[in-house]
């Protein structure tokens, strides 16, 4: 048991901060979700259709973040051989994968009424497709050896050598002529979009940011209780 | 005692192995100095390989130090590959390739060429120098194996279960090899099932560190 | 440097006398591209436009199939375990091992190319490029499948697992490469593109190595 002396404390910690994340995410995303469609205005082209950005934009945003987070877990797992780091990567592929197919799936939703169709192969849209790849090529990896630790250190330098996509999502709207939009928040000098329509896209990004944690906390735990389980039943 | 650690030593201390998720043995300890020979012997499964593999630098031991002369392997491991040869189970003997052209590889990866015939010659290879390894008995294919030992130097030897499909009058030539090795100043390192008259060798029983015993 | 000639030579050596791997590849890198004809239908000025395209994606596929086999057999006879035990760094002989792996499928691939693209009535004026983007995006086929090869050694169906890791990392050497060799066929500037493809090219040369050189160790623990 000593090698999850560490997971004991991670354990205490994750069951004092879930009920609290929890709150908070929900109480965000209430917030937010109430300020983008009842506060901020209708674009005057668009209409109301324009209100999906509060739910595409936060999402990208976390893919791009949980892959960082994923990246970095990852090193730390093959740098330090800390399980916990392999665990922390493995518990948050799939809530990654699930962002950017929300950010997919909305921005598609959104751009038959923008552009006029559902998707175009643009350096944005097909960089994130990649990324997209890269999360289920990441939980196949882990998932496809019979020795789960090889599978584990495997995926984590998938992770690795996968960063070099985010740059290229970044930057792919300022590099290339796309139709996708150009970045409005981050960017030098400061964000070009209205006040009434910062906010409540700032607060559903923290109220995901929330979410993750919770979701990221949730399998990790479980994913420990599993990991106990075999060392209890198959002997360590 | 003085005179002792100033020579050249491989050591190793408070290594513990983990294989997958299973911890294979905690608390070994050896110290080889140049001349010794240790045969690791235990039960199927209590860690000979991992052992040997720790000592070749292929995998990090969970907890302990290796050592060559007083320096830990892990700070430069290209120095500490450059100084042993490891034969594990499988001969890494390409079928297509002649028994010759085999060696020769072995030894230019090594950066040494001039061993070759010589290593032949001394594991009876030479009358198949030139045939495909596809063509070679299981027992001469472990012999080519093994040739590798000869076909360029090191200091280090380390080798699993070395004996395995090899008839008397090869055992015979390996022995004589070792032997010769160490005379020269070099040490060896085996894991082995069968009782081998290796003259002076140091014993090491993984059966006793294992925390996990096969039924 | 002589661990590396040494490496190169042994492949090489051992994929000549292999001799029906490379006849393998490019003998599917053909029919595949025969097939198209058949099922789009004969049409030269559709060919002549999916051409490029065609060319490249299954200038992939063929380059997929032969992947698998770049460290598998290697891992499987214990010469991997030795070979990293040779004093040559790993990152070194990764890259002996994918040259040799170019010049037994990304040059053939690459000088059948233009007598397939007869086939498909590909724009004379399209070859030169078409040519120089194969000659610069077939090493870095072999080098990003290199990692993914190096990861997958040893997992539950490794060759479907294979193409799921690399094909998405395929797809900017797709993108460049197609726009290079369809650019020159319309009378456009291919240059910018082929720029692309020999910075794609610089980039993996850099990176590739060091990556599947760490995916190896990790099979080898």
């Amino acid at each position: 048991m000593q090698r999850f002396a560490n997971p004991a404390r991670f354990m205490r910690l994750s069951a004092a901060l879930l009920p609290w994340c929890s709150v908070a995410a929900a109480v965000l995303i209430a917030i937010g979700l109430f300020g983008a469609l009842f506060v901020a205005p209708p674009d005057y082209q668009q209409g109301e259709a324009v209100k999906i950005m509060y739910v595409h934009v936060p999402s990208a945003w976390l893919a791009s973040l949980v892959y960082a987070v994923m990246a970095v877990a990852s090193a730390v797992a093959l740098i330090w051989r800390h399980p916990l780091a392999h665990i922390a990567a493995e518990s948050a592929a799939p809530i990654g994968a699930g962002f950017t197919f929300v950010c997919l799936a909305s921005g598609s939703l959104w751009g038959e009424p923008m552009w006029g169709t559902w998707w175009v192969w643009d350096a944005r849209l097909t960089s994130v497709l990649v990324l997209f790849f890269l999360y289920l090529g990441f939980i196949a990896l882990a998932n496809a050896f019979d020795d789960r630790t090889r599978g584990s250190r495997a995926a984590a330098i998938l992770a690795i050598v996968g960063v070099v996509n985010l740059p290229i999502i970044k930057f792919s709207v300022d590099w290339w002529n796309t139709l996708h939009q150009k970045a409005s928040v981050f960017r030098m000098g400061g964000p070009t979009i209205a006040g009434s329509m910062l906010w409540p896209l700032l607060v559903m990004a923290a109220g995901f940011l929330f979410l993750f944690a919770v979701l990221l906390m949730l399998r990790m735990r479980t994913a420990l209780l599993r990991a106990k389980l075999r060392a209890l039943r198959f002997g360590t | 005692m003085a005179g002792r650690e100033s020579q050249k030593s491989f050591t190793g201390e408070g290594l513990a192995c983990r294989r997958g998720e299973r911890r294979v043995f905690k608390g070994v300890a050896f110290a080889l100095t140049p001349g010794d020979a240790l045969l690791l012997g235990g039960p199927n499964g209590s860690g000979k390989t991992s052992l040997l593999r720790l000592m070749a630098g292929l995998a990090q031991p969970e907890e302990g130090v290796i050592a060559w002369n007083g320096e830990t392997i892990a700070d430069d491991l290209a120095a500490h590959r450059a100084r042993l040869h490891y034969i594990g189970h499988q001969d890494a003997v390409k079928p297509a390739l002649t028994a010759a052209e085999n060696l020769a590889f072995w030894a230019g990866m090594r950066g040494t060429d001039g061993g070759v015939t010589d290593a032949l010659c001394r594991f009876r290879l030479d009358a198949r120098a030139d045939w495909p390894a596809r063509y070679l008995s299981a027992g001469e294919r472990k012999r080519l194996g093994l040739a590798r030992l000869m076909a360029s130097p090191a200091a280090l030897w380390l080798l699993d279960e070395p004996t395995s499909s090899l008839d008397a009058e090869a055992t015979e030539i390996l022995l004589t090899a070792i032997a010769g090795h160490r005379r020269a100043g070099g040490c060896v390192a085996l894991a082995t099932h069968a009782a081998l008259p290796v003259p002076g060798a140091q014993a090491l029983s993984l059966a006793d560190h294992a925390t996990w015993r096969q039924r | 440097m002589s661990g590396f000639a040494a490496l190169l030579t042994r492949d090489l050596r051992l994929a000549f006398r292999h001799g029906g791997d490379v006849a393998n590849v490019v003998a599917f890198f053909a029919l595949a591209v025969i097939l198209f004809p058949f099922g789009v239908g004969p049409d030269p000025d559709l060919l002549a436009r999916i051409a490029a395209g065609v060319l490249w994606v299954t200038a992939l596929l063929a380059a997929l199939l032969s992947l698998e086999r770049l460290f598998d057999a290697d891992f499987q006879d214990g010469s991997l375990e030795a070979l990293s035990l040779m004093p040559v760094p790993l990152e070194i002989q990764v890259l002996a091992k994918c040259v040799a792996h170019w010049l037994t499928t990304g040059l053939p691939l690459t000088i059948i190319a233009p007598l397939l693209a007869l086939v498909l009535h590909f724009d004379a004026a399209g070859y030169p490029a078409l040519v120089a983007a194969l000659l610069l995006g077939t090493p870095v086929l072999s080098l990003i499948g290199a990692i993914g090869a190096a990861l997958t050694l040893g997992a539950r169906r490794a060759g479907v697992l294979l193409s799921l890791l690399v094909l998405p990392l395929y797809i900017p050497v797709l993108i460049f490469g197609v726009a290079a060799s369809e650019a020159a066929a319309l009378g456009l500037e291919s240059r910018p593109h082929l720029l692309l493809l020999a910075a794609l090219l610089a980039g993996s040369l850099a990176l590739a190595p060091w990556a599947a050189a760490a995916a190896l160790r990790q099979a080898l623990e």
